[in-house]
């Protein structure tokens, strides 16, 4: 359809063009500057001297991150802890979701109040810390498991995609003699691929972006996943502890681009999958728009 | 299809006596469905619940080796030593603003990108600029703050560019000013959730019948008639949830952003009730205290989404229940 345009609106259009092209660079721009930073040289970034390409290009602070063992190790947790984590957490809202869709489930509504309650209301910080600790998972991978092993939000996201799926589907099945457990396997799951795709991403790249349960829960050095490792390369500063036995000058010198090279490192992989994911995710979060 | 009277009556008495004679069978026949269910609804109770139990601590005096059970009562005493406490009104309005510039600027600012994104008609553009906003939101805080810390220095590219087009004369340490923090909070708060808050406006965009802009053109509606007559009002119910859901949030700061930018210095500004609770809780120990702190945190947010959503529903019959 063709619409000839005014004017006025052509004038509109085009200034709306530029402006959202503006604000695509804002996206994109404090990213880039950290990648062309992570291989340039470490003088060129103290003296400001990066703006959009990298300058005296080397890869040495990723030489140095990558003989690290610490990051090594942390990477290792952090892949235990998505993994292992997003299997408990979609094991558990798909066993929640489900029933919770069939329209006659004696009660459904009720639960459905007990698990929305707690979207609103809880009891804190503290109680959930020392409950933590009373049930003996301090300092376990456990206390980054299973605390947040469900969240209401996603589980009414499932339940509603559930409820989409035709009653006469599971009826039928029934009829046939499947029970339950066998019609969300065989039926009910292989229908919902997308919206096991959009939880998946959404608990995946939660786990591996956590870090506070990590910091309160965790002693033990070497549960410590990749972000709680970040944080004290980014945050407390100290990449210097990566460069044992070289020079005050060098330090420091060294110890900017190592920053930028562990932020390209615990950032690449989310990058690389989303791409793949995001037309997913947008469903997703269209399916949660709040509905009953 | 017209069903003989006195079967249908027939019919219906059927169904009720079988509903009163076997009430169970319902729940029996549903046995698994209950099986399945237990897991979650046991998780639920216990790190959901059993926490709003244990808050009960906030008005005990809480000690480790008793138990929440076993420690004794103290009334009000922690409430009121908060209340009294020269940190009450400094955190009370830290939280407060911090919340509040967030909802002012991040809430339209979203609702605008939707709607400018909307109005584009270039469709890869679209879905490229799309891609792009959310591309923030999968970056971990960690990274973000890093991200600030080292743009926002001295030597950083903030300061860089504000020299090079002359605004400032000397390099600001923004993190280190307290009247800085706000500021640094908020806009970084955009730059990370601009894109993906404005994903479920989009949603509601799409919904909206394309007829409605047809039968518009026919009469002569231009671009912003269309805007102020089909598209907001179109999308108000949503516009609308949304305001309830932050203003239920609204002395709900989270602690993750801040812990990890503020520093003694900018207590002054940055400080909010949940660091609070996690200084004096998690670090001090000090947990009955903290605990009370938290509760009286919660039971506000509580209250004003109660409130929020009882005025919408009186207002605009659009409420979260």
């Amino acid at each position: 359809m063709v619409i000839k345009r005014s004017i006025p609106e052509i004038i509109f259009d085009s200034c709306n063009v530029l402006f959202l092209i503006f604000c695509s660079f804002l996206f994109l721009y404090p990213m880039w500057y950290v990648l062309v930073s992570s291989f340039s040289d470490a003088h060129a970034i103290a003296a400001g001297e990066i703006s959009f390409w990298p300058k005296g290009f080397n890869v040495g602070a990723y030489k140095l991150v990558f003989e690290d063992q610490r990051i090594w190790t942390a990477y290792g947790n952090t892949f235990i802890y998505v993994i292992a984590g997003t299997f408990i957490n979609l094991v558990l809202t798909t066993l929640g979701a489900y029933p919770l869709s069939r329209r006659n489930l004696e009660g459904r509504s009720l639960i459905m109040a007990f698990i929305v309650f707690t979207m609103f209301f809880s009891g804190g910080l503290i109680p959930a810390y020392l409950n933590v600790r009373e049930l003996g998972l301090y300092d376990t991978r456990w206390a980054l498991l299973l605390p947040g092993a469900v969240s209401a939000f996603n589980l009414i996201v499932m339940r509603t995609f559930f409820q989409s799926i035709p009653d006469s589907l599971i009826e039928s099945a029934k009829i046939d003699g499947a029970h339950d457990f066998r019609i969300l396997l065989r039926i009910v799951l292989p229908l919902s691929m997308p919206v096991l795709a959009v939880m998946t991403l959404f608990y995946a790249v939660g786990h591996w972006n956590s870090w506070f349960s990590a910091m309160i829960y965790l002693q033990d050095r070497n549960l410590f996943p990749l972000q709680l490792i970040l944080r004290e390369i980014l945050i407390q500063s100290s990449a210097q502890n990566m460069l044992a036995g070289v020079t005050q000058d060098e330090v420091f010198r060294i110890s900017e681009s190592i920053k930028f090279a562990t932020i390209i490192i615990a950032t690449v992989p989310i990058l690389l999958i989303y791409p793949f994911l995001q037309k997913y995710f947008v469903k997703g979060v269209m399916i949660g728009a709040l509905k009953e | 299809m017209a069903v003989p009277l006195n079967a249908a009556k027939a019919n219906s008495r059927k169904l009720r006596t079988k509903r009163s004679s076997v009430s169970l069978k319902p729940i029996m026949s549903n046995r698994y469905l209950y099986l399945m269910l237990l897991p979650t609804v046991l998780y639920f109770l216990i790190f959901e619940y059993k926490p709003m139990y244990g808050a009960i601590i906030a008005f005990k005096d809480f000690n480790p080796f008793a138990g929440v059970a076993g420690s004794p009562w103290v009334g009000f005493k922690n409430f009121e030593k908060f209340f009294e406490s020269y940190y009450f009104f400094r955190l009370l309005k830290n939280t407060f603003l911090m919340s509040f510039y967030s909802l002012l600027f991040i809430f339209p600012a979203s609702l605008a990108f939707a709607l400018l994104l909307n109005e584009l008609r270039l469709k890869k553009l679209k879905s490229f600029l799309q891609t792009v906003s959310y591309l923030p939101h999968f970056i971990s805080l960690i990274v973000i703050c890093g991200m600030i810390i080292d743009f926002t220095k001295p030597g950083g590219i903030i300061n860089s560019l504000l020299l090079g087009i002359g605004i400032i004369s000397e390099p600001i340490q923004f993190l280190i000013l307290p009247e800085w923090f706000r500021t640094i909070y908020v806009g970084s708060g955009m730059w990370q959730s601009l894109g993906w808050n404005s994903i479920i406006y989009l949603a509601a965009l799409s919904g909206i019948n394309p007829s409605l802009y047809e039968a518009a053109v026919v009469d002569g509606a231009g671009r912003w008639k269309q805007l102020t007559h089909i598209t907001l009002p179109g999308i108000l119910p949503t516009v609308l949830i949304l305001l309830i859901l932050n203003v239920g949030t609204l002395l709900n700061v989270g602690w993750d952003k801040i812990i990890l930018l503020y520093n003694p210095g900018t207590y002054v500004t940055a400080d909010v009730i949940s660091t609070f609770v996690y200084r004096r809780g998690v670090m001090e120990a000090d947990y009955s205290f903290s605990a009370a702190v938290g509760l009286f945190n919660s039971a506000i947010n509580f209250a004003l989404l109660v409130l929020a959503n009882r005025i919408s529903r009186k207002t605009t019959e659009n409420s979260l229940w």
